[in-house]
């Protein structure tokens, strides 16, 4: 069943452990009241991928994820025919004498020597319904996208020499990119768009508190400012919430109840993942931010 | 309440909302107006997050839009007269001289600063109001610029020109094939449907090859003072480039980047030029080499350097900051791209030694340099970008600076 109202979605959502604001479970309620793909743009590590997980769990239907890739072709994303099986079939028809090509060719593009890759698995009718994730949708290169309108406009699949497959129950899609490069706007005009932005800090306390369960109140707060602070900085790559969750478990792991520079400095690694971040925030710089986020926590 | 009529003056504000979007410059479709509609049949119309999410996620597809919608969105439905301020904003549009109801304050005022943006076509005069607009500062020079329009012949020229440009590392594997009958790639699909029209024998095996294609490809071209007498024949070269290829991402500076790869993609050379001067708030300044390429590193780079893209650096390396953080920079950028080429038009070919600070903060950091002695012609260009570079010759300009 889908949710009815905003206010169930965002139940759904939480009772995942997810803590979506209200403009995102807007979004997602809409996805699924309309029917329409959600098409999630953001820096990485902002907890796209997360959605679909969510959704499929709260929705108890089964996730199918499709990595993309640059030279993601058809017989890696949608189907592909198992070509030993169609040959050896074409022998053993040669063996038993019946060699009637009409017969043959339906029969050997039957269902069974059809291998379903996640697309055609997604909107398969003789499977239960799905959660369709297309993540990083921007590592795939153009030609791939075209592809999709089909899936993603009508949830059905044509298949030259077998026929078009159609979705019973049209799956949810949740199509996720990092922008390393432009999607194309005919994928935007099918779906409902969201920019996934970092949490604010009172969000981000309550991402913490439910992914990092166990980290003192206090340490949660001044982990926050301080990667708020961060996030200000004028650096190359900007830590996401995963980073934040990531850290929080480092400075639990070395028995850490409050920041301090020296831990800070050496768990830096966890947060920044550019060399030339790291050298311009170790020391000095992590010590001030440390000093203002320690205050920004007190208050 | 009547549900239709409700439904009704909903739609009529929807219609006015999408209009005042689109003046905006907004791409705001029929579909997505319907959708938009179709959301707000299932949001809370008393929740104005709720309202303002269903609006944006319909409407628009991008988050470069994003702020300019909000705006709209705070402006229109802000007024419960929000109907009254749309019918004002309709009469202001058609020009006509009394509007039958005294609009709400304010809305002339919306109705300018909306309308403003929407002009489609610059023309020749707005360049001259924008240059008012703009506050000169001290530091920077800011100037318009001026583009005589290329002939068709011209135009033709230049496409011939263009097409015999080939850059270095031109040609990029993909993992897509094509069907080819003297490829190396043995097809089973085409195979085997070729052979039920034989009764399933197999008399020819089916081959494809890999198809390759040009990379993507980013142009930081350098627009400052010391490279004036060039930037014609250079935005001639981008246009031809822009429109001739896919995947080409242009970036201007001189103080400043500004990314004009939309503008210069309009087919016709003398709106693209309009276009892109219009944007482009420092012509013929000063030139920051090393903070233009660091804000492109910082903005633009994971969002346009996928994919093997190579980066085509068009500058002469004088840097007015004293190359500060050009070194940095230009480590990052070499770093976040397959192939980093150098144009640089000003150098001469005899006696030279490239002793800039600019120029020696940069050479370490190129996989080509290309200088050209006297830039003369966009011929000039393409053939210096597709000369193929001798073996040792990057060594050679690094031991000399």
């Amino acid at each position: 069943m889908l949710p009815a109202t905003v206010a169930d979605t965002a139940a759904l959502l939480a009772a995942g452990g997810y803590v979506a604001d209200l403009a995102l479970a807007t979004t997602v309620h809409l996805a699924l009241a309309m029917r329409r793909p959600l098409f999630l743009e953001g820096e990485p590590g902002t907890g796209k991928t997360e959605i679909a997980k969510v959704l499929a769990s709260g929705l108890n239907r089964r996730l199918v994820r499709l990595q993309c890739y640059d030279g993601l072709d058809l017989s890696a994303a949608a189907y592909e025919w198992d070509h030993a099986r169609q040959l050896i079939a074409i022998r053993i028809a040669e063996a038993a004498g019946t060699a009637d090509r009409l017969a043959l060719a339906s029969d050997i593009y039957g269902r069974e020597f059809l291998q379903a890759r996640p697309l055609l698995s997604a909107i398969d009718p003789d499977l239960p319904p799905a959660v369709l994730l297309i993540d990083e949708l921007d590592r795939a290169d153009e030609p791939f996208e075209a592809f999709l309108l089909e899936v993603l406009a009508d949830f059905q699949l044509s298949i030259p020499e077998y026929g078009t497959v159609h979705a019973v129950t049209a799956p949810v899609v949740v199509i996720t990119s990092n922008r390393t490069r432009e999607v194309h706007d005919a994928i935007r005009r099918r779906c409902l768009y969201h920019w996934v932005d970092y949490p604010d800090a009172r969000r981000e306390r309550q991402i913490l508190a439910r992914k990092a369960p166990g980290v003192p109140a206090r340490l949660t707060a001044e982990i926050v400012a301080f990667v708020q602070l961060l996030r200000s900085e004028d650096l190359f790559k900007l830590p996401g919430v995963a980073e934040t969750i990531d850290w929080a478990a480092a400075l639990m792991h070395l028995d850490r109840h409050e920041l301090d520079p020296a831990a800070v400095d050496d768990t830096l690694g966890v947060l920044l993942k550019y060399q030339d971040d790291i050298a311009r925030v170790k020391g000095a710089e992590a010590a001030r931010l440390v000093g203002e986020a320690r205050a920004a926590a007190a208050a | 309440v009547t549900a239709p009529e409700a439904g009704g003056k909903l739609a009529v504000n929807m219609l006015n909302f999408a209009g005042l979007l689109r003046r905006t410059g907004l791409p705001v479709g029929p579909a997505d107006v319907l959708a938009a509609l179709a959301a707000m049949e299932r949001v809370s119309l008393a929740s104005r997050v709720q309202v303002h999410t269903a609006l944006r996620t319909t409407l628009i597809h991008r988050r470069e839009h994003q702020d300019l919608f909000d705006q709209a969105f705070r402006l229109f439905w802000r007024d419960p007269e929000a109907g009254r301020a749309a019918a004002a904003l309709a009469l202001f549009e058609a020009g006509k001289q009394k509007p039958p109801q005294r609009a709400p304050p304010g809305s002339r005022r919306l109705a300018e600063a909306m309308a403003r943006p929407s002009d489609p076509k610059p023309r020749a005069e707005r360049r001259d109001e924008i240059d008012a607009a703009m506050t000169v500062s001290d530091r920077e020079r800011l100037q318009s610029m001026d583009f005589e329009a290329m002939s068709a012949a011209e135009i033709a020229a230049a496409k011939a020109e263009i097409r015999r440009l080939a850059l270095p590392l031109d040609h990029r594997r993909t993992r897509r094939r094509r069907p080819d009958p003297a490829g190396p790639h043995i097809d089973l699909r085409a195979t085997l449907r070729a052979s039920l029209r034989q009764g399933g024998e197999i008399l020819d095996v089916a081959t494809s090859r890999r198809l390759t294609r040009p990379p993507p490809l980013v142009v930081l071209c350098d627009i400052s003072g010391s490279m004036g007498r060039y930037a014609q024949i250079l935005l001639h070269f981008l246009h031809a480039v822009a429109n001739d290829r896919d995947r080409v991402h242009t970036f201007l500076f001189g103080t400043r980047l500004t990314n004009v790869t939309r503008p210069l993609r309009h087919r016709d050379a003398e709106v693209a030029f309009q276009l892109v001067s219009h944007i482009v708030p420092d012509w013929s300044g000063g030139t920051r080499i090393g903070e233009a390429l660091g804000e492109f590193n910082r903005r633009w780079s994971r969002r346009v350097l996928g994919q093997g893209a190579v980066v085509l650096l068009v500058t002469d390396g004088l840097d007015r900051d004293g190359a500060s953080g050009l070194a940095a920079a230009m480590e990052r950028l070499h770093k976040s791209c397959s192939r980093l080429v150098w144009l640089n038009p000003l150098l001469r070919w005899d006696g030279f030694a490239p002793k800039s600070q600019g120029i020696r903060a940069m050479l370490p950091h190129v996989d080509a340099f290309r200088p050209v002695h006297n830039l003369a012609s966009l011929r000039a260009l393409v053939q210096s970008l597709s000369r193929p570079a001798s073996p040792r010759e990057m060594d050679r300009w690094r031991m000399a600076s």
